[in-house]
């Protein structure tokens, strides 16, 4: 039996493996996802068929943990994605850390190996869970989404690391005698957490996900130390990998290393360094803006958060429709970063059922960019700031971004002249092609779906 | 327990390897889905929740509890997100 229960838990490790590599093709992840799912439930089952266990408490935790799983999955909208991938992942972090306490509690003179294992499952999941829901706090707007800043923090933060470890030190020599001090550890982790996350910006949002996303998984792993299964150290350290990759992709879109992103609190201390940009806003109505969009023959949509923050997404599609309709080539510039999370802008667009043709990266859009002869900045602001290519002083520079301003004409679509996240001024706004559309994106669109429509029906 | 660490130390390799070129349509799937692969935790809190002591108990299936509704939800969300990208591509 036992062995039957070993080679059970190889099998999953296996499906884990190929349901991940799946889960990056897309013609593939759904199915990827699928096995993976039945891998955790090979895992599950196996375990609770290893013997030893009484049932009466696993059900219940079983059944409550599926019902509030199910109904949040169920019911959150997919413009709430980011901030229910953040409490999902908290929800992993603390259960690392509730499994080292557990294990702590039931035999708490282990060895130095096990201890060791303790600790770390309890640390990672503990900064993985406090760290997750402070993010959820930004993204759903709980917490204000501008760094946080106070004087001396990363040295705070370093002496919190030192104390830690220190703690750490004495639990592992004394495990036994030491539980007020395993508590404190416990304690120091959640507020290490909660300062880790605090100063960085909403921009900065899609990095900070995919790193704790990592953490819960190396904290899995620690749990699979401690119980010395090997399903989870596998599993674990796969998200832990898959975590970091997805965490280097974003600061590739953003040409910042993660050291910068963790400690250089984007945003709050750059706002003196802007040159003086030169130029002048120009206005648009709605009404011209139709005008000209309806004479186009291409034109690019640029997404961002605050499409995501207006709902446009589904009245954008409907706009592209018409423009088609109109003989005009349409498609959707997605930037990495763009949005709260890894591929936000492509969840959103999805769900409003855009072609997933449409969707193209900067790097294909670019090269034709002096061809097309409408772009229309929906919400983005960062990911279009020429600066980025022109200003060395600006903090964004080097970032790769979309070079809406080499279109024609440029609308940019805009409650008002605010900065974006990062708090710097952008150029783009103030250059001869540009012309904003201020107000409400979605109710902006709208005017201009009207216009479409008056025009076809007249 | 040097034969775990090099199993972990694989697994990251590996981990690193299979997952290079990710199209950003999948970013988001990939995170929750992965995600979801975190919550594999769910195997140390079901071997907490029914061997421990009174105390052990009740942290164990907490630990149940928080670790199902990472595998439940992050499995559902993450299809319920690619069922719309495959939706679409039919048309």
């Amino acid at each position: 039996m036992e062995l039957l229960i070993n080679l059970s838990y190889i099998a999953a490790s296996i499906m884990f493996i190929y349901g991940l590599k799946m889960l990056s093709r897309a013609e593939t992840a759904r199915r990827g996802n699928l096995l993976s799912a039945l891998a955790m439930l090979l895992a599950v089952v196996a375990t609770l068929l290893s013997g030893g266990l009484s049932f009466q408490w696993i059900i219940v935790g079983l059944i409550v943990g599926s019902i509030v799983g199910a109904f949040a999955a169920r019911v959150v909208k997919m413009t709430a994605m980011p901030e229910m991938v953040a409490l999902f992942n908290g929800s992993g972090g603390i259960a690392s850390l509730l499994v080292g306490w557990a294990e702590y509690q039931a035999e708490p003179s282990g060895d130095v190996f096990r201890t060791v294992a303790i600790l770390l499952a309890v640390f990672i999941g503990g900064v993985a869970f406090s760290g997750s829901i402070v993010a959820f706090g930004k993204l759903s707007g709980r917490i204000q989404g501008r760094p946080i800043l106070f004087r001396g923090q990363h040295l705070i933060n370093a002496a919190l690391v030192a104390i830690t470890a220190a703690l750490a030190v004495l639990v592992v020599l004394n495990p036994a005698g030491t539980y007020l001090i395993f508590i404190l550890i416990a304690l120091l982790s959640l507020l290490l957490g909660v300062l880790l996350v605090i100063p960085i910006g909403g921009a900065d949002m899609p990095i900070v996900i995919s790193l704790l996303n990592s953490y819960s998984g190396i904290a899995a792993s620690a749990a699979g130390f401690i119980i010395l299964n090997n399903v989870l150290i596998v599993a674990g350290s796969l998200v832990g990998a898959s975590g970091l990759i997805l965490t280097n992709i974003m600061c590739k879109a953003m040409n910042r290393s993660l050291t910068n992103v963790l400690f250089g609190g984007f945003g709050a201390t750059t706002s003196t360094t802007t040159t003086a940009v030169q130029g002048e806003v120009k206005a648009i109505t709605a009404e011209d803006a139709y005008f000209i969009l309806e004479a186009a023959n291409s034109v690019i949509f640029v997404p961002g958060y605050g499409m995501a923050v207006a709902q446009a997404q589904h009245t954008v599609r409907e706009l592209a429709e018409l423009l088609e309709a109109n003989g005009c080539e349409v498609k959707y510039a997605i930037h990495p970063v763009a949005g709260r999370m890894p591929g936000h802008m492509n969840v959103l667009l999805a769900e409003a059922n855009v072609p997933y043709e449409q969707l193209v990266e900067p790097d294909d859009v670019n090269p034709i960019m002096p061809t097309i002869d409408v772009a229309v900045v929906i919400g983005a602001n960062d990911v279009v700031n020429p600066a980025a290519r022109e200003d060395e002083s600006s903090p964004l520079y080097g970032m790769p971004i979309i070079n809406v301003d080499e279109a024609k004409t440029v609308f940019v679509l805009k409650r008002s002249m605010a900065a974006g996240f990062s708090g710097v001024e952008n150029p783009l706004f103030f250059k001869n092609n540009t012309r904003m559309l201020f107000g409400d994106a979605k109710q902006s669109i709208s005017t201009l779906v009207a216009e479409f429509k008056e025009a076809i029906a007249a | 327990m040097i034969l775990l660490l090099f199993i972990f130390v694989l697994a990251i390799f590996l981990g690193l390897e299979l997952i290079t070129k990710v199209p950003s349509q999948l970013h988001t799937p990939l995170m929750s889905g992965s995600n979801a692969i975190s919550g594999i935790t769910i195997v140390g809190a079901l071997i907490a929740a029914g061997t421990g002591g009174t105390f052990g108990t009740v942290l164990g299936t907490l630990a149940v509890i928080f670790a199902t509704i990472n595998v439940v939800g992050g499995y559902l969300v993450t299809d319920r997100m690619l069922a719309m990208f495959k939706g679409k591509r039919k048309d």
